[in-house]
């Protein structure tokens, strides 16, 4: 059957089409980590060649970690993302768990309540947001942007792990209740366990908007002590557009941690996709 | 079943947390910004002004030059956006859906990492590439012959935008690449094997029998690109700084929001004004979801397997 439809000729144009594809999606990533372990006037005269022994140097990466506070801005960063998806993970599998289990009045309703931010941006409510967090003393504090993210997130995961909860079995739940567990017992041992495919791929869907996002803390917490990897980073950039040993290097250490945690979750990534939540 | 216990506690206990933090931090300053676009400050103190705000914003001069030109553009951004970004994505979630491809994982993991790439990284990744002084991209053009192709593309106003457009689409194409790719998977065996047999394979099969299995997910991908597209605001402000230069050639409704309630240079922060402008947005936003969800979305027939 399948050899109807795969000819040699046809497979070579796919990866043919695939690996030039590939080329143009990796080549900007690839050129500022090889330039950055590269002497500064390597780095102009051969920007495309691999760093060699006469060729490589560290100055930039040394510059980055003694002028700026990077650590702190990837704690900063670390603190945010972890907190907002915990409690996006959290609340928003107990709020699609009620949806998808109970049937009480104004169900549909507070799933489209809840389904509306899918589709309106929480930056347009900025004005506002700003207001409220200078009244609550909270500019300035990773607490704040924690809230927002959460809000954020929980739209998109809602929805997502309702639809994966109407796939757990009803027998499975009410032997539970039969047994005499209660509701909360039914709900953090026999379904949370079940749905964990699916919270990682909410995991991975929202940790990247508020791992990158610039907005937020641009508006919220520009000060120093709680400035997050994104905005250090800009900053820090910013700052030092003529030192390209330091700028390369800076990329190069922003992009190493979201790499390393995309490549560990993409097999999980792909799988909570093609299994059809999001579709 | 339903009714064993008259309250039902639990419901609400799991419900809580969730609509109360999504309603204080969303709902609330969503509304709350809709209804500052209807006052002015003045010496600290609030004045209900109804609808001056949208006037001012839709005819002073000083105010609706700016504003159309965000509008404009950002519709020229989306257009760019939706116009190559699908065609790419939905061509290579073809290749890649292919039964027997080697390496298809590997393909699809790359080509999705620039999605997950910060807005700085991106930005400067293309500054450095595009820019005149280092040199990659008319380096690279030279050894093929282009050498006069090249302009500074993101220092010159006929040109930033639609290259801005360009690295937004190379950033995103995952997106609709993994959708896609995802809704041809779930296209039954069955179906693509009767297709076999009345002799339709190749490109025709694509376009006759997977297509239309597959519209309502590119109108997905369509409506998400959309509403990305109308509040975006980080890519600019990364290569182009709040002023979206060159002379507001890039100015999107986000900076312009962005400049408008910060402040930038000269200019003073309007609170009002920026609540105007978000609102505004929000309109755009609400027209374009609505004309999908009525116009398209029940036009667009789907299968069920």
């Amino acid at each position: 059957m399948a050899q109807a439809r795969t000819s040699l000729p046809r497979t070579i144009a796919a990866h043919a089409v695939l690996i030039a594809y590939t080329l143009i999606a990796l080549f900007p990533v690839f050129v500022i980590l090889i330039n950055s372990v590269k002497s500064r006037r390597a780095i102009f005269a051969h920007p495309l060649a691999l760093p060699g022994p006469q060729s490589f140097d560290l100055i930039g990466f040394t510059t980055v970690l003694h002028q700026g506070d990077f650590l702190r801005y990837f704690e900063n960063s670390m603190i945010v993302t972890v907190s907002s998806l915990a409690l996006v993970l959290l609340f928003g599998a107990m709020a699609a768990f009620a949806l998808s289990e109970y049937r009480f009045r104004g169900n549909t309703l507070m799933g489209l309540y809840l389904a509306l931010g899918i589709m309106i941006p929480i930056r347009l409510g900025t004005v506002a947001i700003l207001q409220m967090m200078v009244a609550g003393g909270l500019v300035n504090t990773l607490l704040a942007l924690i809230l927002v993210y959460t809000a954020q997130g929980l739209p998109l995961a809602v929805f997502i792990l309702s639809e994966f909860m109407k796939t757990v079995s009803a027998d499975l739940k009410n032997a539970g209740r039969i047994d005499g567990l209660s509701e909360y017992r039914i709900f953090f041992r026999l379904v949370l366990p079940l749905v964990r495919p699916a919270m990682a791929t909410v995991a991975v869907f929202s940790m990247i908007p508020i791992w990158n996002d610039l907005w937020f803390p641009l508006i919220l917490a520009p000060s120093e002590a709680t400035k997050t990897l994104t905005l250090g980073s800009q900053v820090f950039i910013g700052q030092f557009v003529t030192n390209w040993n330091a700028v390369l290097a800076s990329l190069s250490l922003a992009i190493l941690p979201v790499l390393v945690l995309y490549l560990i979750f993409s097999r999980q990534l792909i799988r909570g996709i093609t299994a059809g939540a999001v579709k | 079943m339903a009714d064993r216990k008259p309250v039902r506690w639990h419901i609400a206990v799991f419900l809580a947390p969730a609509v109360i933090v999504y309603t204080a931090v969303m709902i609330v300053p969503l509304f709350g910004t809709l209804g500052l676009s209807l006052f002015t400050t003045v010496e600290r103190v609030p004045h209900y002004v109804g609808l001056d705000n949208f006037r001012t914003l839709l005819s002073d001069p000083h105010w609706s030059g700016r504003f159309w030109n965000a509008l404009g553009n950002n519709f020229w951004f989306f257009v760019v956006n939706m116009a190559v970004q699908n065609p790419i994505g939905v061509g290579l979630a073809a290749l890649l859906s292919s039964p027997r491809l080697r390496m298809a994982a590997f393909y699809r993991t790359a080509i999705f990492i620039p999605t997950i790439l910060s807005f700085v990284i991106v930005g400067f990744v293309w500054k450095l590439i595009l820019s005149p002084l280092w040199g990659i991209a008319p380096d690279m053009l030279a050894a093929v012959g282009l050498k006069s192709l090249f302009a500074p593309w993101l220092g010159e106003a006929n040109y930033a935008l639609t290259t801005i457009a360009l690295i937004s689409v190379w950033q995103f194409i995952g997106i609709p690449m993994m959708l896609i790719y995802a809704a041809l998977l779930t296209i039954p065996e069955e179906v693509i094997e009767a297709a076999e047999m009345d002799g339709i394979t190749g490109m025709s099969q694509f376009w006759k029998i997977k297509l239309p299995l597959i519209l309502p997910s590119i109108g997905i991908i369509s409506i998400l690109t959309f509403v990305g597209n109308f509040n975006a605001f980080d890519l600019i402000y990364v290569t182009q700084g709040a002023l979206a230069g060159p002379n507001y050639s890039t100015d999107l409704l986000g900076t312009f929001l962005y400049r408008t309630f910060f402040g930038f240079q000269l200019q003073l922060g309007d609170p009002n004004m920026g609540a105007t402008i978000a609102t505004a947005m929000f309109g755009i936003i609400l027209v374009g979801v609505c004309l999908y969800l009525f116009g398209i979305q029940r036009r667009l027939r789907r299968y069920q397997f």
